[in-house]
């Protein structure tokens, strides 16, 4: 008892300092971003928000195409996330319930296709989106993220676990065909996870910063992209790179604080058999 | 309960309208119903390739076929700024052992690697372990040590390129004020590799400490019991039951975060844009921070060389194969060290 006790200020005091320096650095971008760039030459720093923010915000518009960027990320994010629901339910659902020929092949393939690292045939995909005049439109963003490996593995685990097979046997017997059972047995039951599924996409989809850098033009660009223009400018604007950095940023964070207990959830999920 | 209306039994009931003869023949019902049952077999028979077919083809399409690609372009002079890419054969790679940057980067890449990842995973390991008891605020400490990993690379790099600023960093003026003088991070081998380690690190430890958790939560309890009554430390049952039984785990981080260590791009080219207007591709001046997937991004898409670039990418895929092979094989053999 008393050993419990004294074991526990010391983790306390650890994970406290492990959340300070995980938090400390977004914040000090609010910081940085709230005040005028003499304030960052003082010292000591400025630990505490100033009056600068809507200024700065107002200047990171006029410096950039930002509006158009956050535009194009919302709907690059929100048309993959639907599309990774959508089709990782639908191949999740065969894998996990239906019977037919190569599935344990198919499912190894999806698996190990996981552990290739995409970014080496960027080359070709980048000389396949000028064949198909892509390049500089969100098609070339959109198109090869529709659907994915860990979306589809993702599924099949949820539905093999938490879809019950008698359920889709009665609606077999009642004569539903497959497509039906999918639309009325299986997207209901599969929700949860793939509300998950979905935040967990749309972060990453919002966050993606390489491919859309390579594909896209700096007058047509994502967040992510306009941000980087906007922090490695010729004259080194501090607040005006991190006021960028708290606009592409906070909308994520305050999803993410809202639910992050279920996409902590997920992940955790999404590991275990990994 | 839910019959499709289309080939259902009341056919067979003659309506007022029909022909009288059809309803004293067995034969329409029969048909209909053999027709359904085809459909029937059709419907489950072809259902689950047309549905995970979206999937198999985009990634054939984006995928699979660039990567294929790569090996035949890398065999060409092949520039985007020249209509003729003659065949050239094994020219690209000969020229690449040759290329002193591409081993510069090699180098850089298994350094800011081996720096980023083995302190990170082994931290993630320690916080698991203390997440891994009746805690309160449990859920408020997961979500702040995931927050980094919900920030955008850009964002992390931004900021900490602000953080490791020569002239106005927080990190130089308390340095300074400690005693220890300022760094110029940016500039040195060593100091521009420890800055962006310190990035990948911050973004991505709380992820791994998440999953280790994760699989720390299917270890029985009841073994912890028995090694406490034993007199078995915090830090020993760590090392000595949970370790051991969270291998497959273990081995899985292993495995991707070293094949995130071999691609990391984005951080120094966006820590070389940061400092240095024109350094980004080279990953600073002196090329002190390129990686492999850096110099491929420079030679792919700044100088157009892309068979030149498709070369480097393949010698970067043996590369990841070799090095999560190596590592592959030392965590396994970890096992006979870690068994009580």
């Amino acid at each position: 008892m008393f050993r419990a006790l004294r074991g526990h200020p010391l983790t306390y005091l650890t994970l406290v300092a492990v959340a300070f320096f995980s938090a400390f650095p977004v914040y000090w971008s609010v910081i940085v971003a709230s005040h005028d760039n003499a304030a960052l030459a003082e010292v000591p720093p400025p630990l505490l928000p100033g009056g600068n923010f809507f200024a700065n915000v107002q200047r990171v518009f006029d410096t950039a195409p930002f509006a158009l960027a956050l535009l194009n990320s919302f709907v690059v994010a929100g048309t993959i996330t639907v599309s990774v629901m959508f089709f990782s339910t639908l191949a999740g659902f065969a894998f996990a319930k239906l019977r037919f020929r190569g599935r344990n092949a198919l499912l190894l393939m999806t698996v190990v296709t996981m552990m290739v690292p995409t970014q080496l045939g960027i080359i070709p995909l980048y000389m396949l989106m000028i064949k198909l005049e892509w390049t500089g439109t969100m098609y070339a963003v959109i198109v090869p993220a529709l659907v994915n490996a860990f979306g589809v593995f993702f599924m099949t685990q949820y539905l093999s676990r938490a879809l019950p097979t008698e359920l889709l046997e009665a609606g077999r017997i009642d004569g539903c065909s497959t497509a039906r059972l999918f639309w009325h047995v299986v997207l209901p039951a599969a929700r949860p996870a793939a509300a998950v599924l979905g935040m967990l996409t749309f972060m990453t989809a919002w966050n993606d910063y390489f491919w859309p850098l390579v594909v896209l033009t700096p007058d047509n660009p994502t967040v992510q992209v306009a941000l980087s223009q906007l922090a490695s400018g010729y004259v080194r604007d501090f607040t005006l790179g991190l006021t960028g950095t708290a606009v592409a940023t906070l909308p994520l964070v305050l999803i993410f604080v809202l639910l992050g207990k279920q996409i902590i959830g997920g992940i955790m999920q999404g590991a275990v058999k990994g | 309960m839910a019959t499709p209306p289309g080939g259902s039994v009341r056919t067979v009931t003659p309506s007022p309208g029909g022909p009288p003869a059809a309803s004293h023949t067995p034969a329409p019902p029969k048909t209909a119903a053999g027709r359904r049952s085809r459909l029937h077999r059709l419907d489950r028979q072809a259902s689950p390739y047309a549905y995970v077919a979206p999937f198999f083809l985009l990634f054939a399409a984006f995928g699979i076929f660039p990567l294929i690609y790569t090996a035949w372009v890398s065999l060409h002079d092949w520039n985007l700024l020249s209509s003729d890419n003659p065949f050239i054969g094994l020219d690209n790679y000969t020229a690449l052992f040759a290329d002193g940057y591409f081993w510069n980067a090699a180098f850089n890449t298994l350094s800011i690697g081996v720096l980023s990842a083995v302190p990170q995973l082994l931290l993630a390991l320690v916080l698991a372990h203390l997440l891994n008891r009746p805690l309160r605020a449990q859920t408020l400490f997961r979500i702040t040590l995931l927050l980094p990993n919900v920030t955008s690379v850009v964002a992390v790099v931004v900021i900490f390129s602000q953080l490791f600023g020569r002239d106005f960093g927080l990190i130089n003026m308390v340095l300074d004020w400690l005693g220890f003088g300022r760094i110029n991070w940016q500039a040195g081998v060593a100091s521009s590799h420890v800055a962006i380690a310190v990035m990948i690190m911050w973004r991505w430890a709380g992820y791994n400490a998440l999953i280790y958790l994760a699989a720390m939560q299917a270890v029985p309890k009841e073994i912890y019991e028995a090694a406490t009554l034993d007199g078995a430390s915090s830090f020993k049952q760590l090392w000595g039951i949970t370790l051991p039984m969270i291998r497959p785990t273990v081995i899985f981080t292993v495995i991707v975060t070293t094949i995130g260590s071999m691609q990391i791009i984005a951080e120094p080219l966006l820590f070389g844009a940061q400092v240095s207007n024109g350094a980004a591709a080279t990953g600073g001046t002196d090329r002190q921070f390129q990686t492999l997937a850096l110099y491929l991004y420079e030679k792919g898409f700044r100088s157009f060389e892309f068979g030149y670039a498709s070369a480097a990418a393949w010698m970067m895929f043996l590369l990841v194969v070799v090095v999560v092979g190596f590592n592959y094989l030392v965590v396994r053999r970890m096992r006979g060290g870690l068994d009580v």
